[in-house]
């Protein structure tokens, strides 16, 4: 029993960081119908700016003291403000200049960008090329004890964190006037811009929300395993990357819903894997459940398939 | 949003899924080269030089005045600080050989390229060593996978090549040019074994293994079998995949079964997040490790977690023994660090090889092989080193402890 509660409240832990990275991919697919491959490495960078900032701060410094109770919050702004940024840049100038492109172009230029952060950041002047002990800003203690299952502040503060932004992205997806026009511009792109939508701003806004998700992710992630934060060219943010892709498609890709519910089932999936089957092959149940569910149902779970008019 | 998605759409994102997955496997060859030259950081794209400026040498009988080796190693990626180290060794032996007039009236130049810690990079750097820059032999690797990967490229080119540090088995058994100059895992499960056994007399000792690395598979069945053998029981076997971030599944398997001692035999960046994950846990046994420990980044990782913990050894700086307090003190002026025991098997390796190199008739493969393999009695900073029919070397291993951030001696143990 308590061992099906604490997987359970792992499973929606690492599922909640998963849906935001997923919403990332799902937003900029509904609306430009190709996956932005550079988004596991915005995820990255934010991660590393949350380490960058900290160790600015002083409070990376190996052995010192605990870091105040702010620092938390204050490298979480950081990464997001960065990364909102970046997002914004790299739409500005990689992918609105192939707006009128074959979406093929699009999709190799995303993977062209994601290959260029990596080994940019790789740059000793800004990331370096090897793995920093992240230090811990959030308060590493148990807050309650359920049926033996320790509710660690971390964790609280991962699924709280994650529940807040998907719950503001939702209200501004569905109930402003932005969110509106996002809507408008993911359903027909050349009648919104008769409609009198800017088209080109809310491309660039759901980029940097995109982006601010993944960034706030990447700093979770790093709250949640605090050991060693891996150097930007290494295979676990790729793998991070495509399981949330996967998150993506099997709630639907284009399906803001669908990518939180993806990424929990993603996360649920691997905990109950890892803890009940082996642990070593949890990846595999992952993109297991992508094929079965590509077979049973292609358009993912809240997905709604349309035929293709050739 | 729009929540439609065609099945051509999930064609060409399944497509690129597979793309970004090959990607850097493909592209990543091209771009990473590292030539080093007589500084101690190599540079990106330098070329190499020499005290008597740059030539290039031909494998059989260099024209030139400079003899040219090859080195890679891991200078990038999660277990950098093992191809630094090694480098740094590798860098000093040379130094001093070339003050000291070279080999064969030549000096001695190397050309290091970093294969980030990738297999295929491995494969890749020295295929490219031998086949560009023609070098006459090659120091590397640490990691036994990559070691493995570059190995079979050298031996298919008969290009002779020391391993400083791979443990596994498998490396030497390649062929006829490949050396090492530590010892095996068979020897290092046996002194892990019997230090857990004997000195610190624990019964049940579980195992968590990286099973992406020849290396931590083949120590950690070496353990096993030894282990077993003198009579302790190992309750529990679990794997993981190096780069994992959560080990909270295996650690929880463990923890059920109430082991003294959980026998890690990875690299370091692991092992650091394993032993902080597990302190979480409320686990509270010892920790016990192979020489994929030896890393300063280690306890920087795992800080407090990692206090108290004890893996095996090629030396200790500590020791008593000249050729290690002179090779300390050389160290520590060059590079205003302690080395570690890669840099110390670094050192050896190239010194080994230089030695080598005088005595061969010639630096044809073949001949070059031959003088390596007749290597007896090498007074190395690891230990004597001779070179057995199996190309490895047969040595005593230490037994450190993390004390307060650092390790410190614990203990020797010699081979039967």
């Amino acid at each position: 029993m308590t061992k099906l509660l604490q997987t359970l409240f792992d499973g929606v832990a690492v599922g909640s960081l998963y849906a935001l990275i997923a919403l990332g991919y799902t937003m900029v697919y509904g609306i430009l119908q190709f996956s932005n491959f550079a988004h596991s490495d915005i995820f990255m960078t934010g991660a590393w700016i949350a380490y960058v900032v900290s160790a600015a701060a002083g409070w990376a410094v190996i052995g010192g003291d605990t870091p105040p109770l702010y620092s938390g919050l204050v490298a979480l702004l950081a990464s997001m403000a960065f990364c909102g940024l970046l997002g914004f840049g790299i739409e500005r100038l990689a992918y609105r200049p192939l707006r009128k492109a074959p979406r093929l172009n699009v999709l190799i230029t995303a993977i062209g960008i994601s290959l260029f952060l990596e080994n940019i950041g790789q740059r000793k002047e800004l990331f370096g090329t090897q793995p920093q002990k992240m230090p811990q800003l959030l308060p590493d203690t148990t807050l309650f004890t359920v049926a033996d299952v320790n509710f660690r502040i971390v964790d609280l503060t991962v699924i709280a964190v994650a529940l807040v932004l998907m719950g503001v992205l939702q209200w501004l997806v569905f109930r402003t006037r932005l969110g509106r026009a996002m809507r408008a511009v993911s359903y027909n792109i050349p009648v919104a811009s008769l409609m009198g939508i800017n088209v080109d701003r809310v491309i660039s806004i759901t980029f940097v929300i995109g982006s601010t998700l993944a960034a706030a992710a990447g700093f979770l992630y790093v709250m949640k395993y605090p050991g060693a934060l891996k150097q930007p060219a290494d295979s676990t943010w790729i793998l991070l990357g495509l399981k949330c892709f996967v998150a993506a498609v099997i709630g639907g890709i284009g399906n803001v819903r669908g990518a939180m519910l993806g990424g929990v089932l993603i996360g649920l999936m691997e905990m109950f894997g890892a803890a009940y089957l082996s642990p070593h092959m949890r990846d595999i149940y992952v993109f297991s459940l992508l094929i079965i569910v590509l077979l049973v149902r292609p358009a993912g779970l809240l997905g709604k398939a349309t035929v293709e008019k050739v | 949003m729009r929540s439609d998605a065609r099945p051509l759409g999930y064609f060409t994102a399944l497509l690129s899924t597979l793309t970004l997955a090959l990607g850097p496997t493909l592209l990543g060859g091209c771009d990473k080269m590292r030539g080093g030259g007589g500084g101690g950081e190599p540079e990106k794209g330098k070329a190499p030089e020499s005290a008597s400026g740059a030539s290039s040498a031909k494998p059989a009988d260099p024209a030139g005045d400079t003899i040219l080796i090859g080195e890679f190693g891991s200078l990038t990626g999660s277990e950098a600080t093992f191809g630094q180290s090694t480098h740094n060794g590798i860098m000093l032996a040379i130094e001093e050989v070339n003050a000291a007039g070279g080999v064969r009236n030549k000096k001695i130049a190397v050309k290091t390229y970093d294969d980030q810690g990738k297999s295929q990079e491995a494969g890749t750097v020295v295929t490219r060593l031998i086949t560009e820059d023609k070098v006459v032999a090659i120091l590397g690797e640490v990691a036994s996978s990559l070691s493995i990967a570059g190995g079979r490229v050298a031996q298919q080119y008969g290009v002779p090549m020391i391993s400083p540090s791979s443990t596994n088995p498998q490396v030497t058994q390649i062929g006829d040019m490949i050396f090492r100059v530590c010892f095996i895992d068979p020897y290092q499960g046996f002194v892990v074994a019997k230090f857990a056994r004997e000195n610190l007399k624990l019964g049940n000792v579980a195992v968590l293994y990286d099973q992406a690395q020849a290396y931590s598979k083949g120590l950690k069945d070496d353990f096993i079998k030894s282990f077993k053998e003198m009579g302790g029981a190992v309750p529990s076997e679990q794997a993981y995949t190096g780069g994992d971030q959560d080990f909270s599944a295996q650690l929880t398997t463990i923890k059920g079964t109430n082991p003294d001692a959980i026998f890690l035999p990875g690299y370091y960046t692991d092992v650091g997040n394993v032993a902080l994950q597990a302190r979480k846990l409320g686990l509270t046994a010892t920790l016990l490790g192979g020489d994929g420990w030896d890393s300063s980044k280690l306890t920087e990782i795992g800080g407090p977690a990692i206090e108290g913990a004890y893996y095996s050894n090629h030396y200790s700086h500590e020791e008593q023994r000249p050729e290690v307090q002179t090779f300390v003190k050389k160290y520590q002026a060059k590079y205003n660090q302690v080395p570690d025991g890669l840099a110390a098997l670094g050192y050896d390796s190239a010194r080994l090889l230089f030695e080598a190199m005088g005595k061969a008739p010639s630096l044809g493969g073949k001949e070059l092989a031959a003088a390596l393999a007749a290597t007896k009695d090498f007074k190395g900073v690891t230990g004597v080193i001779s070179i057995d029919a199996d190309r490895n070397a047969k040595k005593p291993a230490v037994v450190l402890q993390i004390k307060g951030g650092k390790p410190a001696y614990a203990a020797t143990i010699a081979p039967n």
